[in-house]
């Protein structure tokens, strides 16, 4: 018998065509599978037993991934959800990259918006050749055909083929190269409330995170990296923490010690123990205000040019009313409720890593450059991520289990207390925005300037990990291309650019500047959560200097902006705006165009006498084209305004001699159920394409609480978090 | 050497006294499904239930627990009250990423066990020490609710 053929056969052959997608059976045993007319984006694979697999190349962090991509797949295949099961796909862009990207990651709220239709055409492909297939067997026209729940059904005679037994003879035909999509009205699937898969192991303690990793000879290992940023080990003594039952080793890293030992409570005995000197290099002194005047500096250059229609300047000049505001965002940590952990097993010729991430491809390339090793010999099996939020697109920390790694014989799961996750994240960045606008005498924006200043995200992730090839490029595009070539970092004016009003003239600008040795990265919401919240808070202004109703003063300047306008209308219709509230309470709205979403917020607040903020309430309207799961989309939405919550009152990252100033949650304080608002999700019916959804939440509930505790007190919020600003 | 009884089962392990039960049962024992959240008590990922009642086992030594009823998420679903909960959090599927669940449950669970059908100031007052980074809040609140109507 000739050998089976391989998935990696069907890749290669895949993957030398380019574009559209491979479909895989599995055949054991034979070789006349026919997949040449297509490369990969999903793999999808049929047992002989019907089992439908499908090779999962998107993470699931909490966003309901593993449910949606299931429903996309199931929906075009015609099986029920319940009989698709799931598997890690492995690192390998060709294969699973992101259409949005060209990379293989999760993250920027685009699984939906990116595999809405490659996922449908899989299932489309697979349940046409599963048609075929039994047209041929039966010898009746495929048209007589059809499939349901798994089975394809002769309709004049009512005979019946389960998928499985239809597989072997299914692959030996061409796989169409555009399989018609189902209408949808004919969608069982698509738009239904669909249960969570991961749900049932998830309340008993049977799934499995990269923290619960345990292999044979595994030890574990905790860290101190220096708490200066830049600095260095200069010299460490290890004699007590040797002497700790069950410390086997003590690794020296250039900026880190790591102790490595039996379980994690003696490697935090043992890290205790150390006495350690540290050469804490350049930015010993360094403090917030260093930083933020640099930011302030900055902001006074010319900045590389976003968007510019009209002439701002020539109009803020002839505008009856000119209004000008600083905002200030402050550094952001992510505290993913797992902590930041990764496993590593580094041999002579290879290296495995178990580890939950956004980016498996970046962590084997990580990992490969660090041992040596080619690419190949560099094994990631990805795991259920406690979290995301941007931190697990980082691979800081798989470098540093890799170096750790790489001294240890054996595998070491080296897990970071919290006090390290907190002081060594690589932190949303601090933004300082200088924005004006200059109105007419009916109080509309005739001008609009904003200068948005602050460390470059995207320069440091175009630079170090993108790799460099045709795919990224086609996927980003050209003109995000060029941008970045000038300097332009696109996601920290994501959402500043274009905003839904109509501003006739408008100048967006964007100045680089760097905090000196603090690492920067993306954080729920990225751009927009920073950019949305200037935008937002400053026409609310600009509503209160005309003192007129910052609902319909936005209203007003939606006539191009259609589904702005609606989300508008139905968070403010939701929330009863206008309706009277107690004293010491308040009500904002907030607006948000991004990630292909339209959402919109209204906010009520009460404030005590103490200066304290409640969050009583949130309504969101949101508009997110085509829905998918309909209870994830809510479940998301929930989770973005609980998590942008904890932001604009309380989430700070500050540095003083060169150190992170908050060490766990007593310092850095999120929001608790007792302080959990009520909170309303309102969905468009649509038809326009999938939006993302994971983020958009976030990003708009934070000018919709400044803007609701200006309304409650008069005190506009321009400098994040809220904190004790309003304390008496 | 130290004696727990966990979920029903007596487990011999050779540690030190102060060793947090955390550690214990997620690197010796391999009972993953108690998770670390920060070690100091402060976010109630790590919370087993200790002859019934609610307790951080990331700041309670080992020596401490011997010879008492341990309870972790794995053999919750054996008591009356953790059963209803697992049931409720799937009747509206609460769980996100799912890494705090564990201790929201054997939080709830316990709540549950001394309060069959829990006020908002009941469900406060036994929930706030759980931190839920995506914000699951709602609909453990509205599971909790519904277990125990």
């Amino acid at each position: 018998m000739a050998p089976a053929l391989s998935r990696r056969a069907f890749l290669e052959v895949g993957a030398a065509i380019g574009g559209g997608l491979l479909l895989g059976f599995t055949l054991p045993g034979r070789t006349q599978g026919r997949a040449d007319r297509f490369a990969p984006n999903a793999f999808v694979r049929i047992d002989r037993d019907g089992r439908v697999t499908l090779i999962m190349h998107k993470v699931e962090m909490g966003q309901g991934t593993y449910t949606s991509m299931p429903m996309l797949l199931a929906e075009e295949l015609e099986v029920d959800l319940a009989q698709v099961q799931l598997e890690h796909a492995p690192a390998d862009d060709a294969l699973y990259a992101e259409p949005l990207f060209g990379v293989q990651e999760t993250g920027g709220s685009t699984s939906v918006r990116g595999n809405f239709e490659p996922l449908r055409r899989a299932g489309a492909a697979a349940r046409t050749l599963l048609l075929a297939a039994a047209a041929q067997t039966w010898k009746v026209t495929a048209t007589s055909c059809r499939a349901e729940r798994g089975e394809v059904i002769h309709g004049p005679t009512g005979r019946r083929l389960g998928y499985g037994a239809l597989v072997d003879q299914a692959a030996t035909l061409p796989v169409p190269p555009n399989p018609p999509l189902k209408d949808p009205k004919d969608w069982r699937l698509i738009g239904t409330p669909a249960k969570r898969l991961d749900s049932p192991d998830k309340v008993n303690g049977a799934a499995r995170f990269g923290i619960d990793e345990r292999l044979p000879g595994m030890q574990v290992a905790t860290l101190a990296a220096c708490p200066v940023f830049g600095g260095q080990l200069a010299s460490v003594d290890d004699t007590k923490a040797r002497a700790v039952p069950g410390v086997r080793q003590v690794v020296r890293l250039e900026d880190a010690v790591a102790v490595v030992a039996d379980h994690m409570w003696a490697a935090k005995q043992g890290l205790a123990a150390l006495d350690i000197k540290w050469d804490e290099g350049p930015n010993a002194k360094l403090g917030t205000a260093d930083i933020v005047q640099q930011l302030a500096a900055a902001s006074q250059r010319p900045g590389v040019v976003a968007r510019n229609d009209g002439d701002a300047v020539r109009a803020m000049a002839g505008a009856a009313r000119k209004v000008e505001a600083i905002y200030e965002l402050p550094f952001l940590a992510h505290a993913t409720m797992e902590p930041v952990n990764c496993t590593v097993h580094v041999r002579r010729d290879s290296c495995d890593i178990w580890v939950g991430t956004q980016v498996p491809t970046f962590t084997r390339t990580a990992a490969a450059q660090l041992t040596g090793l080619p690419r190949e010999r560099v094994q990631v099996h990805n795991h259920l991520l406690g979290g995301g939020f941007g931190r697990r697109l980082e691979v800081d920390f798989v470098r540093r289990a890799v170096r750790i790694a790489m001294q240890v014989p054996g595998p070491v799961k080296v897990v970071w207390t919290r006090e390290e996750d907190i002081q060594h994240d690589m932190y949303r960045p601090y933004y300082y925005d200088r924005i004006a606008a200059g109105l007419d005498e009916r109080g509309r924006p005739v001008a609009w300037t904003h200068r948005v200043t602050g460390s470059s995200i995207m320069a440091r992730v175009t630079s170090e990990l993108f790799p460099k090839t045709l795919r990224v490029m086609r996927a980003v595009g050209l003109h995000q291309l060029i941008a970045t070539v000038k300097g332009l970092d696109v996601d920290a004016v994501e959402g500043a650019a274009e905003p839904p009003y109509t501003l006739p003239n408008i100048r967006v600008e964007y100045v680089r500047q760097e905090p000196p040795g603090v690492p920067t990265a993306f954080w729920r919401g990225v751009g927009p959560t920073h950019s949305i919240f200037v935008v937002e808070s400053f026409i609310d202004e600009l509503a209160a200097a005309m003192q007129q109703d910052p609902f319909e003063y936005r209203r007003a300047l939606l006539d191009q902006a259609p589904r702005a306008k609606a989300v508008l209308e139905l968070a403010a219709l939701q929330a009863g705006w206008g309706r009277p509230l107690p004293p010491g309470s308040g009500r904002g709205i907030s607006l948000l165009h991004a990630f292909g979403s339209y959402v919109a917020q209204v906010a009520e607040v009460s404030v005590s006498k103490q200066g304290e903020v409640r969050v009583a309430r949130v309504v969101c309207a949101v508009d997110c084209g085509v829905v998918v799961n309909p209870d994830t989309v809510k479940a998301q939405i929930e989770s973005g305004i609980i998590f942008g919550i904890s932001g604009v009152l309380w989430g700070e990252i500050t540095f003083k001699n060169g150190r992170v100033e908050q060490h766990n949650f007593n310092d850095y304080r999120v929001l608790r159920i007792h302080e959990a608002p009520v909170i309303e999700v309102h969905l468009v019916r649509s038809t326009e394409t999938p939006g993302g959804i994971g983020e958009p939440g976030t990003s708009a509930v934070m000018p919709a609480v400044a803007n609701a505790i200006f309304a409650a007190t008069g005190k506009r919020i321009r400098k994040l978090p809220v904190k004790d600003q309003l304390r008496p | 050497m130290v004696t727990l009884s966990i979920n029903g089962t007596s487990h011999t392990v050779d540690v030190p006294g102060d060793m947090p039960l955390l550690w214990v049962l997620r690197d010796v024992i391999g009972l993953t499904g108690t998770k670390f959240g920060c070690g100091m008590a402060l976010c109630g990922a790590c919370t087993v239930q200790l002859d019934g009642r609610p307790i951080r086992s990331c700041v309670t030594p080992v020596a401490a627990v011997s010879g008492k009823r341990i309870t972790t998420i794995e053999g919750i679903g054996a008591t009356p009250s953790g059963k209803k909960v697992q049931q409720a959090w799937l009747d509206l599927d609460v769980v996100q990423c799912g890494y705090c669940q564990s201790g929201q449950i054997m939080a709830a669970a316990a709540l549950l066990a001394s309060r069959p059908h829990p006020t908002d100031t009941d469900i406060d007052a036994a929930m706030a020490g759980n931190i839920c980074r995506c914000g699951t809040y709602v609909r453990i609140r509205a599971a909790i609710k519904r277990a125990g109507g």
